[in-house]
């Protein structure tokens, strides 16, 4: 009989902390931080995929580590969120019962499953004053803590929580705050220990606007983010809205009740056209008759 | 409210499967309960079980759209309510408004704008507005078998749209049946009781490329032909200083008119007839 192979859950539990931290460590980080306005989201983050997004109202997510396990965990938020407005109101949602959700699914996944995920995430809960802002941080393990103020996840955030510890001001405005977000982000990963200067092509950032009514998240992107980075102040509120909101096509030639595509309901005659272009009958093909003629 | 109940206190996999960007579709795993439609009725008619809601109008205009809806709700002769709220936003840039039976009407409603809301959310941006069109005639569907009970309730859509094929018609206007059979209308529509005579007004006042004032006005007016000739759609309660519930949806999002605009326009309107009963 084959011998068993005795590890200690000490020893187990080691093996998928260290798993998890070297997860990630690999990945780019994200800051959150609280400000005069409200709560600032920032990530490095050169893809479209998102790492940060709105779960409800006034609760935020940003994450770090592997996408796709953190994305899992963003949809359901999600829908807890909704599934929770839905049947009691809008306002019993509240960010301590999410991050109490999550951290009881961390928490199952890295004692119960093989591998743990490789994530670490915020739930930011935007409030009337800087005082009562809540930031949750939520590690691969479940373990939950209550951060005041500010927060670093990701890839040598001990160094970048050092810049924000320091220079943190939750009377700051929102410029000032997101210089604040770049510098720290920009203060490791360069070479030789250099800072880096980054713009606005490789940050994601969003903030949670406190005195905005009912949905308080919306994202910086764009010329608005740019001007945001150079210390402009004066920011058009419309610009800063969700520039990602708008449905990515426009409307086809086509009745809505169609399930059709938009060529087979061709009404100008063009798609048609088209397709007698592809094979064009004025030319026959070569050895149609099969022999050549 | 989950199903089943894990030790762990993990959520369950509904939760997390990368299934669907639909809420309905999410209940039917994790709270079928809440989801209407499939809630077992006795047979025969229950029509008068329940309060039904009036007259809806919307109109096109060059910036969007306008929707209007009555204040009554009414059971057989009486009045259920002299003040119920019919006309509500869908979502950012569209507007739901209901007719029959209220209650189902409101649920209707309620699980519509959250899951425009939660596709919005999980997918990081709106459904198009002929998608949104699509979802709801679906969901209106669902209601068939208690609207042949006499549980009927039938919406009307708009919205403004984010990205039209022809930039000249922005404001879009959707009708449904109880069956769920969507209609694209044109310029102008009315849904409820009411709607023959307001229908009738619109016909006679509606004009392509109105500006939303006009439209306000104009709704107003359509709902109050609409109370002169039905008896279960409300008038301008101005004794009790209630009015229309009037809202608008333009590039600048939705809006709901205040107090004081609806009034101002009301008052008008009512003025009017006072020297010219028909309008």
């Amino acid at each position: 009989m084959a011998m068993q192979f005795y590890a200690s859950p000490e020893q187990v539990q080691r093996d998928r902390s260290e798993y998890a931290r070297k997860g990630i460590a690999r990945g780019r980080s994200a800051v959150v931080l609280t400000y005069e306005g409200g709560i600032l989201l920032v990530a490095e983050n050169i893809t479209t995929l998102r790492k940060i997004s709105e779960i409800y109202d006034k609760i935020g997510f940003a994450a770090v580590g592997r996408y796709n396990e953190f994305e899992n965990l963003r949809r359901a938020g999600v829908r807890m969120a909704d599934l929770n407005g839905y049947s009691y109101d809008r306002r019993d949602v509240t960010g301590r019962g999410l991050a109490n959700a999550y951290t009881q699914t961390l928490g199952a996944i890295f004692t119960e499953t093989q591998k743990p995920y490789e994530v670490e995430i915020c739930v930011a809960q935007v409030g009337a004053s800087p005082e009562t802002d809540e930031l949750y941080r939520i590690t691969y393990d479940g373990s939950v803590m209550d951060e005041p103020g500010f927060m670093a996840m990701g890839g040598q955030a001990e160094a970048i929580s050092n810049v924000l510890r320091e220079r943190h001001d939750t009377a700051a405005d929102l410029p000032a705050a997101l210089a604040l977000a770049a510098e720290a982000l920009g203060s490791v990963g360069g070479e030789n220990g250099q800072t880096r200067k980054l713009d606005a092509k490789q940050l994601e950032v969003a903030v949670l606007d406190r005195r905005r009514k009912g949905r308080a998240f919306r994202r910086i992107a764009g010329a608005a983010l740019t001007t945001l980075l150079e210390g402009g102040k004066d920011v058009p509120e419309k610009e800063l809205g969700d520039v990602d909101a708008a449905p990515p096509n426009p409307a086809g030639d086509k009745p809505t009740v169609s399930a059709a595509s938009e060529d087979t309901e061709d009404k100008s005659g063009e798609a048609a056209k088209a397709k007698a272009g592809d094979a064009d009958p004025s030319e026959p093909a070569d050895g149609v008759n099969g022999d050549g003629s | 409210m989950a199903k089943d109940f894990d030790p762990s206190g993990r959520l369950p996999d509904f939760f997390t499967n990368s299934g669907t960007s639909s809420f309905t579709q999410f209940l039917t795993h994790a709270a079928p309960e809440l989801l209407p439609g499939r809630r077992p009725l006795p047979p025969g008619l229950s029509a008068d079980i329940a309060p039904h809601g009036t007259t809806i109008v919307a109109i096109a205009t060059a910036d969007g759209v306008v929707m209007g809806g009555d204040r009554r709700a009414t059971m057989g002769n009486l009045i259920a309510s002299r003040d119920i709220e019919k006309v509500h936003p869908a979502d950012s840039y569209s507007l739901i408004g209901i007719a029959g039976t209220a209650g189902i009407g409101i649920e209707l409603m309620r699980l519509f704008q959250v899951e425009l809301e939660h596709y919005e959310k999980i997918e990081g941006t709106m459904l198009s507005l002929d998608g949104k069109a699509n979802r709801l005639a679906g969901m209106v569907r669902g209601n068939l078998g208690a609207a042949m009970q006499g549980l009927a309730v039938v919406p009307l859509f708009a919205g403004f749209d984010l990205s039209p094929s022809d930039p000249s018609r922005v404001g879009r206007i959707f009708s449904f049946d109880v069956a769920g059979g969507l209609y694209e209308e044109t310029g102008y529509d009315s849904i409820g009781s009411g709607s023959l005579f307001a229908k009738s007004a619109l016909k006679k006042k509606y004009r392509p490329g109105l500006s939303t004032d006009e439209a306000v006005r104009l709704a107003v007016e359509a709902l109050y032909d609409a109370a002169d000739d039905d008896t279960a759609t409300g008038g301008p309660d101005l004794t009790r200083k209630i009015f229309p519930v009037v809202m608008t949806a333009t590039a600048n999002g939705t809006h709901r008119l205040s107090e004081e605009e609806i009034t101002a326009v009301a008052e008008q309107v009512v003025s009017g007839r006072m020297e010219n009963p028909g309008g």
